[in-house]
């Protein structure tokens, strides 16, 4: 791994496909690729082509096929797949000829559909890079960047193709870990629907027609009054990247730096400076505190340092004994998210009154102001600053990131008073390259742009047209035309704008230049993760498309366009490298960071009282409060088209493929909203619920309606990153855009009175993975108690047992004399992230299926996230009469991959032995000598085996060849499958250890699940290894396994889930 | 009603009610019942049936094309519901062709003269009825061209079916019921294909009725070997009848679901195959003998026992839905309680009332004499009885899977047009068949019919 260099990572395919065109090619892996795609490899004597077709101009037509493709020069024109070639051509083709061209190029591809492939020969490697094993994979470090942090990754690499993705131990916001986007941020690399070419107004045009068209740009604002240049951006952590937008800017008189990230929040940043008079950062040490009360922050699900959080937070509800302690979590939050249903104690309230309860906290502290809140509300509170006082310097108060300012500033108030900073938390310098106010930056763009003050419009990182506040309409600013006396010489007040984006999506529509983005796996880069550390950002694979990443796209507008990225990287990690260079840049690519770059603590002084705040507003309490939330899947829109995220359950209410418009039981009861299971799918698929238009500020959106237990009264959440028109063919047309509804004035929170929710009486069908929440009094499914019921018995989670003898099987006992597999998972440390879900499907080559086939039930994760609601109710579903019993229940989430039952139900029952039992206990299926009577699956009672109904698998798209793991069958239709304790990964070690003559080693072998999860809570191992981690795991009183009286003995054990509620509260 | 029938209005009567209407010779038995195969022309009627259920036919055809273009994704199932309408199916046809066999073996076994007339096409049912269920357990499979893994066949890697799996049970006892069915009709049948041979006017006639006759020349050698081969294959029949149900059943009750591990399924899906057969034999035997004028040889004894037989089976089914649910109270498991529950209360119930409605209520009407010999009541029931025992199927391969042990996967199941495609494609095949056996066999045993012209003149003299 430390011997890469630049050009290593090559050998990956230059992939040229055209979306509708079966072309999968054999490369020739002799031949490396160059990474300059401007590299011609073949010359065409194109001047023969042109003037052949000139000869059939006029009213000649093409007869056949066969009379065009009679020129050889026109079939390897053909096989080099034309039309994105026809953009490097060094002399111009008029207009004309390129669509004689096009049109031939379309007309051979039917050629080369009908056989007559070209012959291409698979040889191996003249000379094998070094350390390359064919068939091994290889691992490198790099980072994605992601907001306002950046995560470690190691990718794993088959022959140059980037597998996998896992967490990167070495680095601060992974330690190893990872979550579900960053999973499945692979799938992006190889989305058929990507930009590949440069287009000017949707025609194609060459990388030097750009860097002239930039060069333009450049001259013109040096020689023209008022002509300027623009950028607008996401937010930037990429010290690289900053620096090059600073040299533009120095460069290009009257520039300005615009920044929109619309699923990030000027809360914090406002906070920060409204406490300490400037921007700073705060990093949490979750590890270091016994009592947490977070306000409206989903810290373990999203934000900077989020994976880290949940690792250093559960490290704290590790228990081995009774004995143990466990911090405690109290979360104030309108709607269920995944920290706060895990949490000790959740208080719902509606997004505007947790300022109310920060005040009151604050009050309660003596920190001024004051406040009290309501009945119920307040006993918890009390008891939450109780709890708090008694734990300074060892509690947290942790702000929501889309809380407005104040909340942030008094958070920072109060743990400053509970003497928290330098213990339970840090304040660092921005990890953001130029931290500002990102709304007044985009509305200051907005007006510059109305006034015709920008010339050139630079976009990156951001889709304004789809997801800028409505009220700024976006659409109009790019289109304005100057006021003009002369009609026929109409200007846009915008003169150039340049958009640089992975797909051709709503803003590339609108721009005139569209640069398709290269993929983090494809390109150098920088970025400093949520701490400060600089991780470096190394490319797995030469770009499959003629991409091109932002630092190119800004270089044409320096003077040194030529400049790569890898140099940049490079030039500015010198100051950062002492002794030899070559030396450090090796072991920083090695790493994935620059060591000791994490920013180091600040003391930043409060200048802030409570008192001083001005009175809050408070809505209304007839008011229905709108919120708008990043989506957990898609983000803010930007995952849309990656049909892993569309398909994984969120956590809460296990939606996939839309989102909708959540509400409380109560609330959807005042709004006469009520949904059903439909006869097809049912509970495990298919819901049908009422359709809502919700009129506000001015703009309406239609959306279905879905009940959420537990989340506040009177809000509705309005997720944001749906209804995109232009995402591609997964994610366009997929659920309602709450962009529509969103103005600046409320980014976050929007209140109006209920009688703008209309019902439309009509109803939309959503698919949910998992409707029914109830346990139906089956505890030995998922068992849980507290803290003290721990302490008091030890063996809470065996109570009532029924476990039958061992002997009363009518087959011989089997010893299990080498290894047995087994696998622990702590529902303690479960907060249902759903990393492992998509770490599994990565790994194991498992397939979208649609959200058609999801209403069928017939998704096919091979680990699912059961959620349970603590709760009885009459009718065990959300849509009941059962309001109070689900306004905040006691939420529990269960990852149930194959239990690997040692008696496994569906071995017996098995025609043909096509699933069997190893001699180390898995429960192995043999895809090929399955016929598909699906008896297996009937008869497991976990209902963990999947079944491929129809050919689900996308057997054509050629770059989703690239993305399968070599090591996992890829199963067709008709053959059952299921978890396997990821074997290739168990033989892997075993081929290693065998080879060194030793045995496997306790945590050598990490199945995908194990290996992606923040909170540690699968642990997979020898259960016959009495000092194994599993076995120790599996030795304690918690441990149980789901339906053990079912007498299937299964390998995968749970240890039962412990909440450590405050004794004060619980007697209330 | 046929006009030759004595007026049933005393229970003295009632038993001399003959299985054969006075009056007829050996050669007006023959002649009646050849006829309808050799010299009767073909009827608008049956034209008109035949290409209807040809159609249909056509569309079963259709719906396994489709099938296996797409795989079973075109149905209903899902997770958890993996076996749906084709199981269901599979098990109500193994379920009607249970009457023939159990017509012809056993009660020829018990002596039952009555057997006679209906035993040929009761027989003819069940080869059809027995054929449509095969259909469903090859296609059902996700990958129908390697179903044939489940026979034992020494295959080059050595790999055998894995014999634990009641799966492979089914194989065995489906096939070998279907086999001995075959041969029992077929010996049954010599005789009668000899006399279609003789009385057969055209040469192509001839030549597949003579070779189908096996060189049959009617000497008492013949008549001996003959029947000592008919009781034979009775006998080997007769165990076959009570075993295939069963086996079908371990398909249900070896597994560990709730609602199918139960000890008293073989019993009661016997039962339950009976009383399905025996409600399809009536389905038939109506229609058959008022459109072909048998009702001399298939008479209101033949139907009034059948009818009997049916209300004595749907007492035991009753007596199994009963003791179903007693076990699953009384056996205190929360999972067999929560099915009952489910049963009774669930997103299913109505299909389970209804089930209960048909195989239970209704039949009770059997008790009154008036409601067994009134013909078109009789037809009706023994339709709500097969819809009944096709629900029963339902409830139990499907709504037991709908909700089983983790409330988390529970699902729920509906069939699509292509399940309905497949289902009511195979009733097509199955008319269809019996369109066809009408017109090229005799419907009714001939020359055991003289054997009962001999003992009903001697029984008058």
């Amino acid at each position: 791994m430390d011997d890469m260099s630049e050009n290593e990572f090559m050998h990956g395919r230059k992939h040229d496909h055209e979306e509708h065109e079966d072309s999968s090619r054999v490369e020739d892996h002799s031949e490396e690729c160059a990474p300059d795609p401007t590299v011609h490899e073949h010359k065409l004597d194109l001047a023969a082509v042109r003037a052949k077709l000139r000869n059939h101009g006029g009213k000649q037509y093409w007869r056949t096929l066969e009379e065009l493709s009679d020129n050889p020069h026109f079939e390897e024109l053909l096989h080099r797949e034309f039309p994105r070639q026809a953009s490097e051509w060094d002399e111009s083709v008029d207009r004309r000829d390129f669509l004689k061209l096009a049109a031939a190029s379309l007309a051979f591809a039917g050629i080369a559909g009908c056989g007559n492939k070209p012959e291409q020969l698979i040889v191996p490697y003249v000379k094998q890079p070094d350390g390359l094993v064919l068939g091994k994979p290889r691992f490198y470090a790099t980072a994605m960047p992601f907001g306002a942090d950046a995560i470690g990754v190691l990718v794993e690499s088959h022959e140059g193709r980037p597998t996998h993705v896992a967490g990167n131990p070495d680095h601060p916001s992974s330690l190893g870990s990872t979550d579900a986007i960053t999973q499945a941020s692979v799938l992006n690399l190889y989305d058929p629907d990507r930009a590949q070419t440069v287009t000017n107004a949707g025609e194609i045009r060459t990388w030097q027609q750009f860097l002239d068209a930039a060069a333009a740009a450049v001259s013109r604002s040096k020689t023209v009054a008022g002509a300027s240049l623009r950028i607008l951006t996401g937010t930037i952590t990429s010290p690289t990247l900053a620096a090059q937008i600073q040299s533009v800017l120095k460069l290009v008189p009257g520039s300005k730096w615009h920044q929109w990230e619309p699923a990030g929040s000027d809360g914090p940043r406002e906070g920060a400076r409204l406490a300490f008079g400037r921007y700073v950062d705060t990093v949490y040490r979750p590890e270091k505190a016994d009592v947490i009360l977070s306000l409206d922050s989903d810290f373990l699900a999203s934000g900077p340092g989020h994976i880290r959080y949940m690792k250093e937070y559960y490290r704290r509800r590790k228990l081995t004994s009774p004995s143990d302690t466990m911090n405690r979590l109290y979360v104030v939050e309108p709607t269920p998210s995944v920290t706060g249903a895990t949490a000790d104690h959740r208080l719902p309230l509606r997004a505007s009154e947790v300022e109310q309860f920060a005040r009151a906290l604050a009050a309660k502290l003596g920190l001024g102001g004051s406040g009290t809140l309501e009945g119920a509300a307040q006993k918890w509170l009390d008891a939450a600053a109780a709890d708090l006082q008694k734990h300074r310097g060892a509690s947290l108060v942790v702000a929501g990131e889309f809380q407005p300012a104040e909340v942030h500033a008094i958070a920072h108030a109060i743990n400053a008073s509970l003497g928290n900073v330098g213990t339970t938390l840090n304040y660092i310098d921005p990890v953001e390259a130029n931290p500002v106010n990102q709304l007044d930056s985009f509305s200051e763009l907005c007006a510059d742009m109305d006034a015709g003050k920008v010339d050139t419009l630079l976009i990156f990182g951001s889709n304004p047209v789809y997801d800028a506040p409505h009220n700024f309409d976006f659409v109009s600013k790019l289109t304005a035309l100057k006021k003009s006396a002369d009609p026929n010489k109409q200007e846009r007040k915008v003169g150039t704008t340049i958009y640089l984006s992975t797909h051709f999506d709503e803003t590339a529509e609108y721009c005139d230049w569209h640069i398709p983005e290269s993929h983090f796996l494809e390109t150098w880069g920088d970025a400093r993760a949520f701490d400060g550390t600089v991780s470096v950002i190394q490319p797995l694979i030469a770009p499959l498309y003629r991409t091109h990443s932002a630092f190119e796209v800004l270089a044409a507008f320096t003077d040194k366009p030529g400049v790569t990225a890898y140099d940049a990287v490079r030039d500015r990690l010198k100051a950062a490298g002492t002794g030899d260079q070559e030396k450090f840049w090796r072991k920083t690519l090695n790493d994935g960071i620059v060591a000791n770059s994490a920013y180091p603590p600040i003391s930043a002084a409060l200048k802030f009282n409570p008192a001083s705040l001005p009175p809050a507003k408070t809505p209304s309490a007839g008011q229905i409060e709108f919120i708008f939330r990043p989506d957990s899947n898609v983000y803010d829109g930007r995952y849309a088209n990656n049909g892993w995220l569309q398909e994984l359950a969120r956590p809460v209410t296990k939606l996939v493929w839309d989102n909708a418009a959540l509400v409380s039981p109560k609330t959807a009861e005042n709004l006469q909203l009520a949904q059903r299971a439909a006869a097809r799918g049912g509970e495990h698929g298919q819901i049908i619920t009422n359709v809502i238009d919700i009129s506000l500020s001015n703009s309406q959106v239609t959306a279905a309606s879905w009940i959420v237990p537990g989340q506040a009264d009177g809000v509705v959440v309005l997720p944001l990153g749906y209804g995109r028109k232009n995402a591609g063919f997964t994610g366009s047309n997929k659920g309602f855009n709450a962009y529509m509804v969103r103005t600046s004035g409320a980014l976050w929170m929007a209140s109006a009175g209920s009688d703008i929710i209309k019902k439309t009486g009509e109803d939309y069908p959503l698919a949910c993975t998992q409707y029914h929440f109830q346990m139906e009094s089956r505890r030995k499914i998922l068992s849980a108690g507290t803290l003290e019921e721990y302490r008091k018995n030890p063996s809470f989670a065996h109570e009532g047992d029924e476990q039958p003898s061992k002997d009363i099987s009518l087959y011989k006992e089997f010893a299990y004399p080498g290894y047995a597999w087994g696998m622990a998972i702590d529902l303690n440390s479960c907060n249902g992230c759903n990393a492992c879900v998509i770490a599994c499907q990565s790994e194991n080559n498992i397939p979208v299926v649609g959200k058609d086939q999801v209403m069928r039930g017939r998704e096919m994760h091979w680990i699912r996230i059961d959620r349970y609601y603590k709760v009885e109710t009459e009718t065990g579903d959300p849509g009941g009469p059962d309001y109070d019993a689900l306004a905040n229940p006691e939420t529990f989430f269960q990852p149930v991959p194959c239990q690997q039952c040692e008696n496994a139900p569906c071995e017996q029952v098995c025609p043909v032995g096509a699933t069997a039992h190893s001699a180390e206990g898995l429960n192995d299926m043999v895809y090929n000598r399955c016929i598909g009577t699906r008896y297996c699956s009937n008869n497991c009672p976990y209902k963990v085996r999947r079944f491929n109904f129809l050919r689900f698998q996308d057997w054509e798209t050629p770059s989703l060849k690239l993305i399968r793991n070599p090591e996992v069958t890829v199963r067709s239709r008709g053959v059952m499958e299921k978890c396997t304790y990821c074997v290739q990964r168990i033989n892997n070690v075993r081929i290693e250890a065998e080879k060194q003559n030793r045995p496997i080693a306790d945590g050598e072998i990490v199945t995908a699940c194990e290996s992606a999860c923040p909170s540690e809570a699968i642990v997979f191992g020898n259960a016959n290894d009495k000092t194994s981690r599993v076995s120790k795991l599996k030795a304690q009183t918690r441990n149980y396994a789901i339906l053990g009286e079912l007498n299937t003995r299964p390998r995968t054990t749970y240890q039962a889930a412990v909440r450590n509620p405050n004794p004060e509260l619980e007697k209330a | 009603m046929s006009a030759s029938q004595p007026p049933i209005d005393s229970p003295e009567i009632r038993r001399l009610t003959p299985v054969l209407a006075p009056g007829h010779t050996y050669s007006s038995v023959t002649d009646k019942i050849s006829a309808i195969v050799l010299t009767r022309p073909i009827s608008l009627g049956w034209l008109i049936g035949f290409v209807l259920a040809f159609s249909v036919f056509g569309v079963l055809n259709i719906a396994i094309g489709w099938l296996i273009t797409k795989g079973v994704g075109i149905w209903g199932i899902n997770i958890p519901i993996g076996w749906g309408f084709a199981i269901v199916n599979f098990v109500w046809w193994i379920g009607i062709g249970h009457a023939g066999t159990l017509i012809s073996a056993i009660l020829f076994l018990l002596n039952q003269k009555w057997r006679t007339s209906i035993n040929r096409f009761a027989e003819a049912m069940t080869l059809f009825a027995v054929a449509c269920a095969g259909i469903f357990p090859l296609i059902h499979t996700g990958r129908p061209w390697y179903a044939f893994w489940m026979f034992p066949y020494p295959s080059v890697m050595g790999i055998w079916p894995q014999f634990r799996s009641p799966l492979i049970w089914d194989v065995f006892a489906v096939s070998t019921y279907g086999t001995v069915s075959l041969l029992f009709w077929f010996v049954g049948l010599i005789p009668d294909l000899a006399t279609l041979r003789d009385r057969s006017t055209t040469k192509l006639k001839q030549i597949i009725y003579g070779m189908l006759a096996l060189g049959w020349r009617g000497s008492a050698r013949h008549w001996h070997r003959y029947q000592s081969a008919y009781l034979l294959l009775a006998g080997l029949a007769t165990p076959l009848v009570l075993s295939v149900h069963t086996v079908v059943s371990f398909d249900f009750s070896v597994a560990i679901v709730p609602g199918w591990h139960t000890t008293i399924f073989p019993p009661y899906f016997v039962a339950g195959a009976i009383y399905s057969g025996f409600a399809m034999v009536i389905t038939i035997a109506i229609p058959l003998r008022k459109a072909y004028g048998l009702e001399d040889f298939i008479t209101m004894r033949h139907l009034d026992n059948m009818a009997k037989v049916m209300l004595a089976t749907g007492l035991i089914v009753a007596y199994g839905y009963f003791f179903e649910f007693f076990m699953s109270l009384y056996s205190g498991n929360k999972f067999d309680v929560f099915l009952v529950h489910q049963r009774l209360h669930g997103p299913y119930s109505p299909f389970y009332y209804a089930l209960i409605l048909c195989n239970i209520l209704i039949p009770q009407l059997l008790w009154f004499q008036s409601i067994r010999n009134n013909v078109i009541v009789l037809f009706l029931m023994s339709i709500v009885v097969n819809v009944g025992m096709w629900l029963e199927r339902f409830v139990i391969v499907v709504i037991s899977l709908t909700r089983d042990f983790m409330p988390s996967a529970w699902g729920r199941y509906s069939p699509t047009v292509w399940d309905w495609a497949t289902f009511i494609g195979t009733m097509g095949m199955f008319v269809m068949l019996i369109f066809l056996f009408v017109r090229v066999l005799p419907a009714i045993s001939i020359a055991e019919m003289r054997e009962l012209v001999a003992e009903t003149s001697e029984e008058h003299k």
